[in-house]
């Protein structure tokens, strides 16, 4: 193995042009490569790299560690940050690996959804701005090209006032996703919904969103048919961690309680 | 590659290969085996060292990668015979069995008592959430977490379980 550590994300966005692989936190790939699930010859280390690390209003830096979200980031991002790994991981763990990863149980991708982010990328020829639907594509697919880097995230300029975020899993500390959420909605009433782990991608409840965004005062017959939908959107699968059936179940539970508490 | 840092306040220098853990640097190349190795999927907190003051898992993370960096392991925390309060805090409180998880568990627990030495018993379980112990029930680790703090803080530790606390 090769290991090159820039200072500057020209050099880095060299590195990676030359075919390197790039190295974050490490919590997703060196787990990969003490599998050897995967065994980069070329790796180049983002840690030293400043300008990752810059987080200035509603961009935030793929450098940022969930650890820095966890204290300052937008109320249902720092919340899904505070539920990553255990605090060892927090401090490694980035945003940039985790949206990189695009594992549909990444805890930062239902807020990134919700909001309508975008994953700013660059190579050495230049950069671009991709929403997230067009980032996303698969299970552990994206659309970054093998000499881009993920450079930042944009969120948009003005966030929804409330905000929430959820997640189930089999224990309560250092759990990955059986099902993961967020709520959000806008004083006047426009809802999003952000799901994680029940689909290839992270993914937004539409109709649901559309349906509760014109409801001014929810009743309970509003929030049984909002969880309803939210289920019937999700398309989730039975894997080692879950069946289909209970995860979409618990999503539309989940998005019904999270939407609860923003009306609160 | 050659590869400079601080580990307990020591400067070292070696010549490694490119994809060597820091937990095996530290434990192979300077001989600190304290810092135990349990999973190596970042899973089990064994691996807990101090890298610029955060708790990290030297497992998932290349020596190379800590170039430049200020380590500290287990190693550092007794100064002169004399324990740290949360080495004192395991000690007292029986808060290990095998042993393997203390290691980690201890620089995980100092971690947590720098930020904040006066942690409710919720944030102390938070706050050692990465690190698995197979034996001991996390129940008098709690206990030598809380003994520790009252230490650090330079109060009276409350009185051990078995003598009449809760
Ligand atoms: C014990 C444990 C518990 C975990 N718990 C959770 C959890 O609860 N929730 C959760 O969502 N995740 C969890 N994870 C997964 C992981 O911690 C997160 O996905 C984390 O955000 C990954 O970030 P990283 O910086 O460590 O990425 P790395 O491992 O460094 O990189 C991940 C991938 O992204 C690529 N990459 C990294 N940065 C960039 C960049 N800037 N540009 C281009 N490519 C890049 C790498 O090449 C690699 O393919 C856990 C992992 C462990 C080991
Ligand atoms: S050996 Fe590093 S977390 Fe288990
Ligand atoms: S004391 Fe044996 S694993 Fe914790």
């Amino acid at each position: 193995m090769h290991f090159h550590h820039p200072t500057t994300l020209a050099d880095a966005t060299q590195a990676v042009a030359e075919g390197a692989t790039p190295l974050a936190g490490g919590t997703d790939l060196m787990v990969e490569v003490n599998f050897r699930h995967r065994r980069p010859e070329h790796v180049v280390g983002l840690r030293k790299v400043e300008e990752l690390g810059a987080w200035e209003g509603n961009r935030i830096g793929a450098g940022v560690t969930w650890r820095r979200l966890e204290h300052g980031g937008p109320q249902a991002l720092a919340e899904a940050a505070r539920t990553v790994g255990s605090p060892q991981i927090r401090n490694a763990g980035t945003i940039g690996g985790n949206v990189v990863t695009a594992s549909p149980a990444g805890d930062g991708l239902p807020f990134l959804v919700a909001v309508d982010a975008k994953v700013e990328v660059m190579s050495a020829e230049g950069g671009r701005l991709v929403p997230w639907d067009v980032f996303f594509v698969g299970v552990k697919k994206t659309t970054l090209a093998a000499d881009e880097l993920v450079t930042a995230i944009h969120l948009p300029e003005s966030l929804p006032e409330r905000q929430a975020f959820g997640k189930v899993g089999v224990r309560s500390a250092m759990v990955i996703a059986t099902v993961g959420c967020v709520v959000t909605r806008t004083d006047d009433g426009k809802t999003t919904v952000g799901l994680g782990s029940v689909g290839p991608t992270p993914l937004r409840a539409s109709r649901a969103e559309e349906m509760i965004s014109s409801v001014t005062r929810p009743t309970e017959s509003d929030l049984a048919e909002f969880q309803k939908m939210v289920s019937d959107e999700a398309r989730p699968i039975t894997d080692h961690r879950s069946t289909e059936e209970y995860r979409r179940h618990a999503v539309g539970v989940l998005a019904r309680r999270l939407l609860e508490r923003c009306l609160r | 590659m050659e590869v400079s840092m601080t580990v307990n306040g020591r400067a070292v220098s070696a010549d490694v290969e490119p994809r060597t853990l820091l937990v095996h640097f530290l434990r192979e190349n300077l001989r600190l085996t304290g810092t135990h190795v349990g999973c190596e999927t970042g899973y089990c907190g064994a691996c807990t060292v101090h890298v610029d003051g955060k708790a990290v898992k030297s497992c998932t993370m290349l020596a190379v990668q800590a170039e430049g960096a200020d380590v500290k392991t287990i190693e550092s925390l007794a100064s002169n015979g004399n324990l740290h309060p949360v080495q004192e805090g395991f000690w007292e409180r029986h808060g290990l069995q095998c042993g393997f998880c203390t290691p980690g568990m201890i620089m995980a627990s100092v971690a947590l008592l720098d930020e904040n030495n006066n942690p409710s018993e919720d944030e102390i379980r938070h706050g050692i959430e990465g690190n698995l112990c197979r034996c001991t029930g996390y129940h008098n680790i709690v206990r030598a977490v809380e003994y520790a703090g009252a230490k650090m803080r330079g109060e009276e530790p409350p009185p051990p379980d078995w003598e009449g606390g809760e």
